[in-house]
């Protein structure tokens, strides 16, 4: 192990050395730690000017309430359409590329390190240069603006990541397996379904979670391809409410709460899983 | 169906598989990817609103480009994103050494580093706004205990690009400790006890056994870093729109501004290709490593 465990070293450097990684943690994370306070703080509170202070009193419920009521802000409908629009690129994203992955461990055909290359190129373009294009063919095809466009688009675009992460842990697995299936005659649909699939299952919850968080984060196409409330998504709304709540930084902090929450939520659960995801997959932005 | 079609039909299943197999994905990424970088290659040899026919003017978008102080502006600015979005690496790494220690409770408090990653940097950006602002923000409180006049970092020409950087870097740190602490369970304990019977100590241990074995961690950590450097867009949009005065564009902003709200989409086009291109860089780099492995 390095550097030198504590253990070994003087007894005296462990008090030490837990006040340091506490007071180092303590002001790593106070961007956060203020956000947390200021979302439970009464408004009289901010126009008083006690920004940073102790609350004057615990206004968790008020600020919440009235972040969730969806008579005074739409947050709610943007939670929604956050959750419809992740869930279902995520699910598909994950199907077709384990498909294009399996299809790209297993069989060698000619061309197959190109169209690998092409699927792990792809997902590190900048998305300006898809902007506009991908623009254009929504409004033609009335996908602008839609919770349907948007999800597609995702499914699509991250299915380059999908398919670099899937390939490679696929490649890892005995190819004796699928032999042996052929053998017995199953067809090769069936060796994907019925061998593949489930040798998969940790690689597709770490994806799965890598997948979440990348999507649900997502505002740059937000932005470019939703226009209205119908469809918008957490991340653009609370940049659009930003503007509407203006000072009452109370409700920003709280919306902001809302909006980081899933995907802190599945790190937390799946913690595992997404560390495990992050180094075998290796890269996203 | 006599034996000698059903292996004929088993043949063409086991033949075509890696097709039918590849075409859902082939087909979603070649509509909304491939061909999309194609189209955009094409059309900022244009001039187009987006709504009419657009007119083919050769290298005009480029050439006018190479006059756009905004352009240059935003240019630069990249290039200051990518240098300094650098510490990312070298914080992740620092901390990583600092945490890798086997106490209790350790492992809550690694998560807790690790975190402000999985924030989008919509919230990130909103909390980063608030911190600078000059009358409630808590680096003003700061200044003020000090007896100085708080400095509006995000209002400041020569200080907003600097302000969104850091908040950049807040994520990417944590991003890169992740990688890095993976990496240093992965530590070889045999190579480490020979250091030390050889003498080495602290240092030159760190330089010449743990850094070399860290190697792979550092390209991925370098690699991610660079590519959302080059990618930075939200922060940007979030905390200054750009602002002031255009001092904090860069490439990816600048594209953006021109096609949604001036509707040059063939310029917006062109600018969107020389950041193609800059990437494209560093894609064919990370590439190389890959598929080295490959053969």
């Amino acid at each position: 192990m390095f550097p030198t465990p504590l253990q070994k070293r003087s007894p005296y450097l462990r008090p030490l050395y837990i006040i340091t990684v506490l007071a180092v943690l303590i002001l790593f994370l106070l961007p956060l730690a203020a956000i947390l306070l200021t979302s439970i703080r009464p408004g009289s509170d901010i126009t008083s000017g006690n920004y940073w202070g102790i609350p004057s009193r615990f206004a968790l419920v008020e600020n919440y309430g009235e972040v969730f009521n969806p008579a005074r802000s739409p947050m709610l409908r943007y939670f929604i359409n956050s959750t419809l629009i992740t869930l279902p690129a995520v699910f598909f994203s994950i199907l077709i590329s384990s498909m294009a992955g399996f299809a790209l461990a297993v069989y060698r055909f000619k061309g197959r390190i190109a169209l690998y290359a092409m699927f792990i190129a792809g997902n590190f373009i900048p998305y300006q240069i898809l902007m506009i294009p991908v623009r254009t063919m929504f409004v033609r095809f009335g996908l602008f603006d839609t919770i349907f466009g948007l999800a597609l688009f995702h499914t699509a675009f991250q299915t380059g990541f999908a398919t670099f992460f899937l390939r490679n842990f696929i490649v890892e697995l005995p190819i004796s397996l699928v032999e042996s299936a052929r053998v017995e005659g199953a067809s090769e649909i069936r060796i994907f379904r019925s061998v593949i699939l489930p040798l998969l299952r940790p690689a597709l919850a770490s994806l799965g979670v890598l997948l979440f968080t990348f999507v649900w984060n997502d505002f740059f196409w937000a932005l470019t391809l939703v226009q209205s409330d119908k469809a918008r998504p957490i991340t653009f709304g609370l940049s659009a409410l930003k503007g509407q709540w203006l000072i009452s930084w109370n409700l920003i902090a709280a919306g902001s709460v809302v909006a980081a929450l899933p995907s802190v939520l599945v790190f937390f659960i799946l913690q595992k899983q997404f560390i495990a995801g992050l180094t075998l997959g290796g890269v996203k932005e | 169906m006599d034996v000698n079609s059903q292996y004929k039909l088993y043949r063409m299943q086991y033949r075509l598989a890696p097709l039918y197999f590849l075409l859902p994905a082939l087909i979603l990424f070649s509509i909304f990817v491939i061909f999309p970088i194609g189209q955009s290659i094409w059309l900022s040899f244009h001039t187009w609103d987006g709504f009419g026919s657009a007119t083919w003017v050769g290298l005009k978008n480029y050439i006018n480009l190479s006059q756009d102080e905004r352009f240059l502006a935003a240019l630069k600015n990249n290039g200051l994103w990518l240098v300094l979005m650098m510490l990312a690496p070298v914080f992740g790494l620092a901390l990583s050494l600092f945490l890798n220690q086997e106490i209790r409770g350790m492992r809550t408090i690694k998560s807790l580093f690790f975190f402000p990653f999985v924030i989008n940097l919509v919230v990130i950006g909103l909390v980063f706004s608030w911190f600078y602002n000059p009358d409630l923000g808590l680096l003003a409180l700061l200044f003020r205990l000090v007896g100085l006049e708080p400095i509006p970092i995000l209002a400041d020409e020569n200080l907003a690009t600097y302000g969104i950087i850091i908040a950049a870097l807040w994520p990417q740190t944590a991003y890169c400790l992740i990688l890095y602490l993976t990496g240093l369970t992965g530590i070889s304990s045999q190579l480490v006890e020979a250091g030390k019977i050889d003498g080495a100590g602290g240092l030159s241990m760190f330089r010449h056994i743990i850094l070399p074995q860290l190697r792979p961690a550092t390209i991925v950590a370098v690699t991610v870093t660079v590519i959302g450097s080059l990618r930075s867009f939200d922060l940007i949009a979030i905390m200054t729109a750009g602002g002031p005065w255009g001092s904090s564009y860069v490439l990816a902003y600048h594209m953006y501004d021109e096609a949604i709200f001036n509707f040059k989409m063939g310029y917006g086009a062109a600018i969107s290709v020389i950041l193609f291109l800059v990437m494209v860089i560093f894609i064919a780099i990370f590439l190389k490593n890959i598929l080295k492995s490959e053969k």
